[in-house]
Formats: structure tokens, sequence, C-alpha cells
């Protein structure tokens, strides 16, 4: 289908002096049973209709998981016991986001057009609320940031993209086994002279399939029967253990 | 082998929680506690999200506590009709809890007074019980028998009195519907069985033998757990079936040999067994509550797809 879907879409685009198209290795991720994690490779080229100028082009790629609202809390010594003392809430933050570039980010984006496109991680959360004695939502998002970091759910990747004759580019993102599901965005900006030329994106389904779909609708649509399940389960497992074991011991 | 938790949400060693639901489960068929305190505890530290854990460690206690209740009623271990009494103080027990947990949650603090909870009542109990289990396994050392105290305690003298002839106790029924009905709370409230403040409430409290406690407590923990595994489904979707299916064949399996071990051990020894255990669990906790961690923050996601 993306034979047919690029030209298609190079037609329909206005004409611009340089255009980016874009590929994916896969445009679903399914989460089985076995699911440990995937590698997501991303590839595209750059149409122009004029020769090439310059200062040179730079590519950006962004994957953004879908966005929840959340709070972070930070403890603190009260009364001799450490307590979640204050939070700060963030409006949405991204369960997933990888942030790939073909040289360092400081040099290549200006502080405006990030500001624009929210390309950072700093700039995809959004933070509100504050309460408690909260210090500086800096603070807060920055702790978010390093915590998830940790897990592999944030990554900066600078100077991850390979991009070759100024035209074609292709980057890999490993995305963690602790995947949530929901529809993905994947965004490729062109950037000259840290002014952004031209951009694209495109969603990437990422779903819960077989029982592991089966198992999730179940609980959320029928969640009394689910739970009525659960406990048959757990009832006959007990009960079948319990009649092995007897059996084994009486020969 | 990993296994990604369809509601968890999250990618595990299927051997690591087969593991862990064995160890709780040779623990609770041996002292007929459901393991709660231990394997919600245990499953924060693998990482699976302390909603999940905590619900669907209640599923896990069905499956370990019915497969040890088989093996005690078979032995006759069970007061039957005082576990009917219990029970009718636990389910009221436990739909009080859910009003003061939802409560708690308003007000924003609810994981530390859980585990305040954990600390003040594991520390409480499992010190009371480890000095008498001292003082009894002294007492078997020296050769002396203790002296059987007769005095008219409270159990005696409150009307409402039934005879339970597995326990060999002709007693009240008010002070088992109090400690069903405040373990019902503790449970709803701290996401456990309620097993550990449970058998020694049945021994101090109520005066029945040791033997007859652990399956009696059992056949409580079962509907108790049951019925807050129900309300954890049906309110949160927080029960995740795969985690519960790993953990509970661990359960049964290591559930069978602790029964096994419970009774070779003498019932001074493994008072003193769980006292230490109970003591153990509390001290890690207080020592989270007290000691900086290494981790300031925490994020905490709104639930809701």
């Amino acid at each position: 289908m993306l034979r047919w879907l690029i030209p298609l879409l190079i037609c329909a685009l206005p004409l611009r002096a340089e255009e980016v198209v874009l590929g994916l290795s896969h445009s679903e991720v399914s989460i089985t049973a076995d699911f440990d994690g995937s590698e997501l490779l991303i590839f595209g080229a750059v149409k122009r209709e004029a020769p090439i100028m310059d200062p040179p082009l730079e590519v950006i790629v962004t994957v953004a998981g879908p966005s929840t609202p959340l709070t972070v809390f930070r403890k603190d010594r009260v009364a001799g016991i450490w307590i979640n003392n204050s939070g700060v809430t963030m409006d949405r933050a991204p369960s997933f986001y990888a942030l790939a570039s073909s040289a360092p980010l400081s040099d290549i984006l200006s502080r405006s057009e990030n500001l624009r496109h929210d390309i950072t991680i700093n700039r995809a959360i959004r933070a509100v609320g504050i309460s408690g004695r909260a210090g500086s939502v800096g603070e807060f998002r920055d702790a978010l940031v390093r915590m998830r970091t940790g897990e592999g759910l944030y990554q900066v990747l600078d100077s991850q993209v390979t991009f070759r004759e100024q035209t074609l580019f292709r980057t890999a993102i490993t995305m963690p086994a602790n995947l949530t599901e929901g529809t993905y965005t994947t965004r490729i900006f062109l950037i000259r002279g840290q002014e952004v030329v031209n951009w694209t994106s495109t969603p990437i389904e990422v779903r819960k399939v077989g029982l592991e779909r089966f198992l999730f609708s179940l609980s959320r649509n029928q969640p009394l029967l689910y739970g009525l399940l659960s406990l048959a389960i757990a009832i006959v497992a007990g009960w079948g253990a319990s009649g092995l074991f007897r059996m084994l011991r009486n020969g | 082998m990993q296994i990604y938790l369809p509601i968890a949400e999250v990618s595990v060693n299927a051997f690591l929680i087969l593991g862990l639901g064995g160890l709780v489960g040779v623990l609770s068929g041996m002292f007929g506690v459901g393991g709660g305190f231990l394997i919600t505890p245990l499953l924060f530290f693998v990482g699976i999200p302390p909603a999940v854990a905590v619900a669907t460690s209640t599923n896990q206690i069905v499956a370990s506590s019915f497969s040890a209740l088989l093996a005690h009623l078979k032995r006759r271990n069970v007061d039957i009709k005082m576990g009917w009494v219990l029970l009718l103080g636990g389910m009221a027990g436990s739909g009080a809890g859910m009003v003061v947990f939802n409560y708690l949650k308003s007000l924003g603090q609810v994981d530390l007074l859980v585990r305040l909870c954990y600390v003040v009542f594991l520390g409480i109990i499992g010190g009371l019980m480890f000095f008498e289990a001292l003082r009894a396994l002294r007492r078997a050392k020296n050769g002396t028998t203790p002296r059987k105290r007769r005095e008219r305690k409270l159990v005696h003298k409150l009307p409402l009195k039934m005879r339970f002839r597995t326990s060999g106790l002709y007693i009240s029924i008010i002070p088992p519907v109090v400690v069903g009905f405040f373990v019902g709370i503790l449970a709803a409230i701290m996401g456990v069985g309620g097993g550990f403040i449970m058998v020694p409430a049945m021994i101090y409290l109520l005066g029945m033998p040791t033997k007859v406690v652990v399956g009696t407590s059992l056949f409580q923990i079962i509907f108790v757990s049951g019925f807050t595994t129900l309300l954890h489904a049906t309110t949160n979707h927080t029960v995740d079936i795969v985690l519960a299916v790993l953990l509970l064949v661990g359960g049964v399996i290591g559930a069978q040999f602790g029964t096994t071990i419970g009774l070779k051990l003498k019932a001074e020894q493994l008072r003193f067994l769980l006292a230490a255990l109970v003591l153990l669990v509390c001290g890690k906790l207080a020592l989270e509550l007290l000691l900086q961690p290494s981790e300031r923050y925490s994020i905490s996601v709104y639930q809701g797809h």
C-alpha cells in the first residue's frame, strides 16, 4: 500500500522548494503476549525541484506516544518521615517520546522554531497546576524526564539520523517493552539555517492483539464477567492443584 | 521468558513471577496467611504498577488460600461455624473499608496512610507474637507445662453466646464479628487478606486453638478477598488476569508444600517464624519511611483510557 501512497502524497502536496517524503518499517506495532519491545525504522527522502542550497539541510525525527495528564510528587521529610509533600500536575505528557536528529539539536534548531513546533521533550510536556509547596515547575518536569529516560520511554538520539547526500535519511528507534496502547505520531522536520523548511507527520498504531486484546476489552466492557472469570480461574487452579497433590501422595 | 501483561501494560519475566507466587504460596500454606502483605510489596519491586499489584494480589490470595483451605478441610482443621461468623463481620468491614479508602484517596495521601497502616499493624502484631512465641519456646525447652489460665475473659461475659465445637469454645459471637469487621476494613484499605491480623486475634482475643485458627482464617480470607477482587475489577479495572495466573500457578504449588511443612513444625515454632517474617516486612517498610529515598520523585498517571 505504501508504494501507492507515496507517489499519491507527493502529487497531493503543494509545490515547495523542498519536501520530505517519509517511510516506516511498519505503521502498526502489535503487542502480543511475548511482546518484548520493537524496533521502528524510519526512512525517507527529500524531494526537491531546485538545486541544493546552502546552508546544508538537517533532519529531526520525533516519535510521540499518546499524552495523558499526570502528577509528579516530591517527597520531603515531615516530622521524621518521608512523605509526598508537594506535587505538580502536568496537563499532558507523552507516554513515549523519542527525538532523533542528524546533528546535535542545539546546533541545528532555533529557540523560536522549537517553541512553534514543540520539538524537544520539555516542550512536549505541558505543566499547569501546582499543589503544595512546589519550588519550580522545571524541577518536577526534569524529574519526570529523568525517570522516564531511565525507563527508556524518553530518548534523545543526537546525531542518530543518517543523512546521505542531503537527500536520503534513515534512523532506528527502539521502543521498549512497557509501551502503552494508542496512536503514536511520527514527525519529520527538515531544518535549514535553524529554521523548519518543511515537515510532515504520520501515525503509528500501537495495539494489543490476540489474547491481550481480548482480555483487555473484556476487562473494560464486561468488568463483572472479567472479575468472576479471574475468581473462577483462581478457584479451579487452587482446587486442581490440591487434587493433583492428593493423587501424587496416594500413589 | 518475557510476557506482556495486558492490564498492567508492562513486560515481565514469567519465571520471576512464578517464583514470587511459589514463595508466597509456601508461606500461606505454612501460616494460614494469604500472603498479601508480602506479595503486594514484592510486585511493586518488580515494576508492576501499584494499583494493579494491589488488585491482582487479592485474586492470587483466593487461589493459594483455596488450595490451602482444602488441605486443612481434609484434616478437619476448619471451624466453619466460626468462619461464617467472622465472614459476617468481614463483608460489612470490607464495604466500610472501601468508603474509608475512597475518602483517603480524595485527601491525596492514600499511599502514606496505607504504608503507615502496614508499619503500625505489622509492628504491633509482629512484636506481640514474637515475644509470646519466644516465651512459649523457652517454656517448651525447660519442660514446664504452661498454666492453663481459666479466667473469665470479656468473650465469656458478653451476651449472644454460641457453641463452637471444632474450637471447643462457648463464647459470645460479638467479639468474632467485631474482629471480622475490623479485618475487613484493613483488607480493603491495605489490599491484603488480613490473615496476619486475624490469626493472632483469634489466638489471643478469642482463645481458639492454633491448629484450627489457620484453616478458619483461610476460610474467611477466601470470601473477603474474592469480594475485594470483584470490587477492584468492576470499579478500577486493575485486575490483571495474566499476572494472576502466573502468580497462582506458582502459589498453589507452593501452598501444598507449605501446608506439609506447617504440619511438621510445632505451633510455637510456627508463631515464632511468622512473627519474625512480619517484623522483617515491617522493618523494611519503616526504613523506607525514615531514610531518605534514593528517588524523591514519583509519577502518578491518571487512570482511564
